[in-house]
């Protein structure tokens, strides 16, 4: 009996081996739903079955209600758990990790737990996978984690009144609940529910694995998709096909704002494979039989656009943002920051600057649709399945209960790249030729049009008592945004939503800023971490400094914004944890001692000292002592961050070498160290440190979004450069700092947060110069250099 | 137009346009999954394949400028139950993230070490130059093709301090 790559894949996508679908139709129902892409009977022709055993195994299961244990966890008579879990796998290792969570709850191996991630017919709603709130939602006291323990918890009650015993008499090992004073009294898993529901609630009391007794949590199990991905055998959404699938191209605006005029279908339609031009208000696309086919068919495409609306200049780019209507928001405002400043303080200010900066994803993003006259079936790479759903609904006019969004695995995303525009297009396209449609976006048009991330200008000020001690601090930001996750119903948010004729979110100006309340939140890191966060009379931050304020601007963005790793976190924390350094450097103090002289909260402390010993920090002010202002010059600049306010302690040290003729920066070392709580995977924690710390290197060394007067101009590898393999990369050390007894956080954002500031601080300890605007590039540096005070 | 093809050891033949790029038609007429489309222009290495011994960039390679040449792409290295040693150096080390440059990585670096297995770090890197990782599980991947290197020439000495010095990291429990 063989399979094809695609049936095989539809196995795989419900988590199955062929050797356990074969042997195991049971637990089929569960897994296998997860597949529509072929009819039963050919399927089960494939497979060597009687259509009639295949047809009732592609019906949809219905998702269990919510709070229902049902909704999380089955078991098949095999023992094999299944775990439906609306956190997906981004790359991150999230999969392996909630492999191991579920593992470690019920007392199996990991190799007994199948994992169906963010299927709306299958899945809880979980929302989007980002922001590194997996671990906090799942990994915690609900959701995933209760469901494992209420899973346990059922289960030996189960076994007690099958055994005859108290459950307090019983032990679980392995799947098997056996009673402790007779191993031979015992039953297992796949006896007590094999195959049948639950049918209890969730169990808000069931004790969870207390962390200082893992087994599987805790250790450094391997990727279990590593295998399949280094053998070329994984399914990513680039290879999902479905029968009858023809393949779409889209044509994009040769403007930002440009609307189409009139298009030449005959220009096309005579060429080969061609099936449809697809027009949608602004929106235009081809559908063709093969993907070649498509994309030569868009560019040939004769079509007629109406100038777009003209970009401001970017030289000048900056001061367009403080020009602009803005809404404002207060973080904090103690009310007497204005005049402490005044009041016989020294006062020392800076600006920073950073830029639009993109995704950039290895893949373009790809998806495919299959719209029918009154449901759809999408395959997305999406980090918000349900999002997605119910906006593509309002797109197509359909019922959000009838369309299906499946998540596929899709290249790395580090936040929105262009995976939910491109679900708007494979959408539209088949909903206009009623077949399914696969579109992969070309290089230009997932670069041109992404929802970048945030560019930011930010001001610091800061009043010094006459010992050197900061006592009050300003910030102000301005920043554009337009757009964003498109959420429930906004497929404006992205570019396909708005060019079909959907609004983006809308901007609504205010000034002032109404005074905060609610209690002290600083989800984007716009707060240093040195002062006390007071709002509502409580202090909520980490710091000392007891005058603050926090005015943050938005301004409507002439290109889509959204969430890029770190959002405003990482721009606001370079301004932040650069500033920091500056003051240091005037008061003469140790970068290190300065900063925990400023803050007040013990484990932000305590990863600062971690890095600090790590990294053999010697304590000393910068610059370095002996600057030579000619040749190579080596320095080392620190970071740190409570990530979201309450997501992650990191700190970052950075030595770097600069050539101060050329300008050019090699970081020759990185030490993290990094408290998130318990620690899931050891090894994934790291992948994550080392691969934040290179990517932030990336970007704060050399990616830039540019523009001319009337479009985006970075849209290659060659006009936005990232590192590439053969760059030359520094060490990386790390310090995991395992807290078993505290509430676990994420850790993919947390030391790229830190990166540019850690860098930028060498530079200044290696050469005297202060570089305030990311990127470093060469240019930047020896300007930086040019213009440094003579020391 | 009909061409020959040969792909990991099986014979096909296809019947396209002669330009198509070799990529479209290994993904999409041939279904093989290795080699990906990532930018289309020839920038960054994830539809290599390994065409005549060489790696080459399949998005910008005509499928008629392949006729009847060995072609072999990741999946016809190894599989997941017997991964090729340069997978399994990959596996060892852990080294990915999202996994969609590996194509491009592990295809590029074995096509170079198999014709130059004495190579130095500094050759190696320079041979990786073309190929990106925008997850930048830089660190981990240059582990693992040293790890192969090391293999390929077991006489030479590859540490120490070499590429990558070795990661060093502390667990501390509190
Ligand atoms: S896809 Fe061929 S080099 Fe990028
Ligand atoms: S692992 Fe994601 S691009 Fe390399």
């Amino acid at each position: 009996m063989r399979l094809t790559p695609d049936a095989r894949a539809a196995l795989t996508r419900a988590g199955f081996s062929r050797r356990e679908f074969l042997k195991d139709s049971g637990a089929f129902v569960v897994g296998f739903s997860g597949f529509s892409g072929f009819s039963g009977a050919g399927l089960a022709d494939e497979l060597g079955l009687a259509p009639g055993v295949m047809s009732p195994i592609l019906a949809q299961p219905p998702r269990a209600a919510d709070g229902q244990l049902d909704s999380w966890i089955a078991v098949g008579a095999d023992g094999i758990v299944t775990a439906y879990t609306g956190k997906c796998e981004l790359g991150q290792g999230m999969q392996t990790a909630q492999i191991q969570l579920i593992a470690e709850e019920l007392g199996i191996p990991v190799g007994r737990v199948r994992l169906i991630q963010c299927d709306t017919s299958m899945t809880p709603d979980q929302g989007t996978t980002s922001g590194s709130q997996s671990h906090p939602t799942n990994f915690n006291e609900r959701n995933l984690a209760r469901a494992g323990a209420s899973a346990r918890e059922a289960l030996v009650r189960l076994a007690a009144a099958r055994l005859g015993v108290a459950a307090d008499q019983l032990t679980v090992a392995d799947g098997v609940v056996s009673v402790k004073q007779d191993a031979s009294k015992k039953v297992t898993y796949g006896d007590l529910v094999g195959g049948r529901k639950f049918s209890v609630p969730m169990s808000p009391k069931a004790p969870r694995r207390p962390a200082r007794e893992w087994t599987v949590l805790g250790t450094s199990v391997p990727r279990v998709d590593m295998p399949a991905m280094v053998t070329g055998e994984l399914e990513y959404v680039h290879n999902v096909r479905v029968p009858g699938m023809l393949h779409g191209a889209v044509v994009r605006p040769p403007e930002v704002g440009a609307t189409l005029v009139g298009v030449d279908e005959r220009s096309v339609l005579a060429l080969p494979g061609v099936v449809k031009v697809v027009v949608r208000k602004n929106f235009l696309g081809v559908v063709a039989e093969k993907p070649w086919q498509a994309m030569q068919a868009a560019s040939t495409l004769k079509a007629t656009w109406a100038p777009g609306v003209g970009l401001p200049g970017q030289a000048s780019f900056y001061d367009y943002l403080r020009s602009q209507p803005s809404r404002d928001s207060l973080v904090v405002n103690s009310g007497d920051v204005d005049q402490t400043l005044r009041g016989g303080v020294t006062t020392m200010k800076a600006t920073y600057f950073h830029p639009y900066q993109m995704h950039g994803s290895m893949g373009s993003s790809c998806a495919v649709a299959d719209v029918k006259s009154g449901s759809a079936t999408i395959w997305s790479s999406s980090q918000a399945v349900f999002g997605l759903r119910s906006a593509a609904a309002t797109m197509l006019g359909l019922k959000t209960e009838d369309v299906r969004v499946v998540f596929a695995r899709g290249s790395g995303c580090y936040g929105i790249n262009g995976a939910d525009t491109v679900s708007y297009d494979a959408a539209l396209l088949s909903q206009a030729v009623g077949r399914p449609v696969r579109v992969q976006l070309s290089r230009r048009d997932e670069m041109a049009w992404e929802n970048y991330g945030f560019a930011y200008v930010i001001d610091q000020r800061v009043g010094l008592d006459a010992r050197g001690t900061i006592v009050a601090w300003d910030h102000e930001s301005w920043s554009p945004t337009l757009g964003g996750r498109p959420g429930s119903n906004t497929p404006g948010n992205v570019v396909t939503g708005m060019l079909a004729g959907f609004q983006p979110a809308a901007f609504a100006p205010r000034t002032p800023a109404p005074e905060p309340a609610g209690g002290f939140n600083n989800g984007s890191n716009a707060a240093p971490s040195y002062v006390r966060g007071r709002v509502d009379g409580a202090a909520g931050g980490t710091g000392t400094i007891a005058s603050e304020r926090v005015l943050t601007h938005t301004i409507r963005s002439p290109f889509f914004t959204g969430p890029l790793r770190s959002p405003s976190r990482l721009q606001n924390t370079f301004a932040h944890e650069s500033f920091m350094d500056e003051i240091a450097a005037r008061v003469k103090a140790d970068p290190v001692a300065y900063r925990l002289r400023h803050l007040s909260d013990p484990r932000l402390k305590d990863v600062v000292s971690a890095a600090a010993t790590a990294a053999k920090w010697q304590p000393r002010p910068s610059p370095r002592p002996n600057l030579s202002r000619s040749g190579v010059a080596s320095g080392r600049g620190i970071a740190c961050v409570l990530y979201e306010g309450d997501n992650g302690y990191c700190a970052l040290v950075a030595e770097v070498d600069v050539d101060q003729s050329t300008g050019r920066i090699s970081v020759t070392r990185f030490v993290a160290s990094q408290d998130c709580g318990p620690i899931s995977t050891p090894d994934g924690m790291k992948n994550q440190i080392e691969g934040g710390a290179l990517q932030g290197m990336s970007r704060a060394l050399g990616e830039e979004v540019t523009w001319d007067g009337t479009k985006v101009t970075s849209v290659d590898w060659r006009t936005y450069r990232s590192l590439t393999l053969g760059a030359d990369v520094p060490t990386i050390e790390s310090v995991l700092i395992d807290r078993r007894d505290a509430e676990a956080m994420g850790a993919g954002e947390t030391t790229i947060t830190l990166v540019a500031a850690a860098i930028g601080n060498a530079i200044f300890d290696a050469t005297g110069a202060r570089i305030r605007q990311v990127p470093f590039t060469p240019d930047r540096v020896k300007a930086a250099i040019a213009a440094r005070a003579s020391v | 137009m009909s061409i020959e093809l040969k792909v990991n050891g099986r014979s096909h033949t296809v019947d396209v346009d002669p330009a198509t790029p070799l990529l479209y038609v290994l993904s999409d007429d041939l279904g093989v999954r290795g080699p990906k489309f990532g930018c289309g222009l020839g920038q960054c290495g994830a539809c290599t394949v390994i065409l005549r011994g060489r790696a080459i960039r399949s998005c910008v390679t005509p499928v008629s400028s392949a006729a009847n040449g060995d072609i072999t792409t990741l999946e016809g290295l190894g599989t997941a139950e017997k991964p090729h040693p340069i997978q399994r150096a990959f596996i060892d080390e852990q080294a990915a993230q999202c996994g969609f440059c590996l194509n491009g990585v592990i295809l590029t670096a074995k096509a170079f070490l198999d014709q130059n297995p004495n190579a130095t770090d500094a050759e190696i890197r320079q041979a990786m130059s073309g190929v990106l990782c925008r997850c930048f599980a830089h660190v981990r991947m240059f582990r693992a093709i040293r790890r192969y290197a090391a293999r390929l020439s077991p006489g030479k000495n590859v540490g120490p301090p070499a590429l990558i010095p070795d990661v060093c990291s502390t667990e501390r429990a509190v």
